[in-house]
């Protein structure tokens, strides 16, 4: 009895460097956050929060963040979809090194991603200048926020199809047959059977590509060295940038691109319960 | 079968085929611009060399980046290894209760964006009792925080396929103290799931910026740092280095997969 009890302790004991590296590394910095968000210079308050909603610069940035996360978001998993649906219906050899590669791809994020859309689609871009003599475009700005939106959808799209892929299972082959006999048209298969047996699947990757460009920085700090004001690039600016230091205003900014995400999962979570479950 | 049915491999094929010309366009234009002597304003290159890769690899700033990238994620790796494997083996076999808690914490370090996370990071480790803010050492301990959703779910799978408890009685009856028990019999078995978690975790943890810029930039430089600070230098050159990074990523990626299918 007694040795099981030392076992336990012992036990516990093992858990104390992880529970201290966590809370050091992960736990800490984000308490440090959530409180001096309410340290303004008169004391404990909202006044942080206040003067970022009544600032037209912060709220453009917010704006910005929606904006990108949002368009990326419904234009990478609308490929991803059609990618994923696809995949399943070529042969195993194209799939196997379509999926290899597109988990691969899933590395390829910020700095030199960034860098390789400069190559392809900046001002002299191969890519720019092909299409524009094709006359398809008559100019792309890279580091506007249609630029951004293009490339957020790249580094998207692998992600999309690595969440999405395996929820096609639950799309059984017997289903859309049974549907075939008893009369449905392919659309009606879609809109009936398909979408609502997908949308928790859809829903649930949805949002966490939203969270995956709304966290983003590397990508939009190097190809625009910090120039676009969007969410992580006003946060990072006030507490490493050499013009003004604001580590309050910073950590409020941060509170508030938590907070996007709080809300974000919150309504995924209501729309999850309201959607169709397959039984079980 | 219908006749739309029939005619459909080959809608699905296009589709495959543009989804993978889509993701190879990028990299493709970075290749062929990192062998390119000059391409600007016209659509191909001009003529193609070896010269950019010679330089980068003659380059002593970048092999010395490329050093330091690699004993950060290799000393970050270790230390994930060290803390979560006790702290796995301690929540399967004596508090099973506390992997449901677990699974909540670990989602942390996603849903908390390094850029967040670094304004705190910056304040409590610029002076204090650990004043490591620019020193390879916070970036040690934050890269734990990314690795640690991936190595966690990677191995807690695979103690899950393992029989951990039937495992410990046999060896407990053979006469092994549950520590002996944990390293001569439990550790071996989950070998596979180990390296693949680490090659993985590897490859993301490689081309880490936003902490490593925040926290400790050009201070200690890694390579995604010193891939940022040369961004004002010739394209080709950071083709080339974006290349051979890559080519890196590949080769860990790979690997990780390989032994990912030999388990089946």
């Amino acid at each position: 009895m007694i040795s099981a009890l030392r076992g336990k302790w012992l036990a516990l004991l093992c858990l104390l460097p992880f529970a201290l590296f966590f809370i050091a590394f992960q736990i800490a910095p984000l308490l440090w956050v959530a409180s001096n968000s309410l340290h303004t210079a008169e004391g404990w308050g909202l006044g942080n929060f206040q003067q970022a909603f009544a600032s037209p610069f912060y709220r453009q940035a917010m704006r910005h963040s929606l904006e990108v996360a949002f368009w990326s978001s419904l234009i990478g998993i609308s490929i991803a979809i059609l990618g994923s649906y696809s995949l399943r219906q070529v042969d195993s050899r194209l799939r196997d090194f379509v999926m290899a590669f597109s988990n691969m791809t899933s590395n390829f994020s910020g700095v030199p991603l960034a860098f390789a859309f400069i190559i392809l689609l900046g001002f002299n871009g191969a890519l720019t200048i092909l299409l524009k003599q094709a006359g398809i475009i008559e100019d792309f700005n890279l580091y506007s926020k249609t630029g951004l939106i293009v490339l957020y959808t790249y580094f998207q799209i692998p992600l999309g199809v690595l969440l999405l892929y395996p929820a096609f299972d639950a799309l059984r082959e017997d289903w859309r047959e049974s549907a075939e006999l008893l009369g449905a048209s392919n659309w009606q298969f879609w809109r009936h059977i398909g979408l609502p047996v997908l949308t928790p699947a859809l829903l649930g990757t949805f949002v966490i590509l939203l969270a995956n460009a709304l966290g983003a920085y590397a990508t939009v700090y190097a190809l625009t060295t910090g120039n676009f004001n969007i969410l992580p690039i006003r946060i990072a600016a006030m507490v490493s940038g050499d013009i003004f230091l604001d580590p309050n205003m910073a950590s409020a900014l941060a509170m508030i691109l938590v907070g996007l995400m709080t809300l974000i999962t919150i309504v995924h979570q209501w729309l999850l319960r309201r959607s169709y479950h397959v039984p079980r | 079968m219908s006749h739309a049915e029939k005619r459909s491999p080959l809608f699905h094929q296009l589709v495959v085929y543009s989804l993978l010309l889509i993701l190879l366009l990028p990299l493709l234009g970075t290749l062929l611009y990192s062998f390119s002597t000059s391409w600007s304003a016209s659509v191909l290159p001009s003529g193609l060399t070896f010269k950019w890769y010679l330089a980068l690899w003659s380059d002593a700033r970048f092999l010395a980046a490329f050093g330091r990238s690699l004993l950060v994620c290799l000393a970050a790796l270790a230390l994930s290894l060290v803390l979560i494997l006790p702290l796995l083996f301690v929540v399967s076999y004596h508090f099973p209760k506390l992997d449901a808690v677990m699974n909540v914490l670990i989602l942390l370090p996603f849903a908390i964006p390094p850029v967040v996370s670094s304004v705190g990071l910056m304040q409590l480790f610029a002076g204090g009792p650990l004043p490591i803010l620019g020193t390879p050492w916070i970036l040690i301990g934050c890269f734990f925080t990314i690795a640690l959703p991936f190595m966690y779910r990677a191995i807690s799978n695979n103690l899950q396929a393992i029989n951990l408890r039937d495992l410990m009685d046999a060896a407990h009856l053979l006469g092994a103290s549950t520590g002996r028990a944990a390293f001569m019999v439990v550790l071996p078995n989950l070998r596979k799931g180990l390296m693949v978690s680490v090659f993985l975790s590897f490859s993301f943890l490689f081309g880490e910026f936003v902490f490593a810029n925040l926290l400790v930039g050009s201070r200690y430089e890694t390579l995604q740092v010193y891939l940022y600070n040369m961004r004002n230098d010739s394209g080709h050159f950071t083709s080339a280095l974006v290349i051979s990074y890559f080519l890196f990523v590949l080769l860990m990626t790979w690997a990780a997969n390989r032994l990912n299918k030999d388990k089946s």
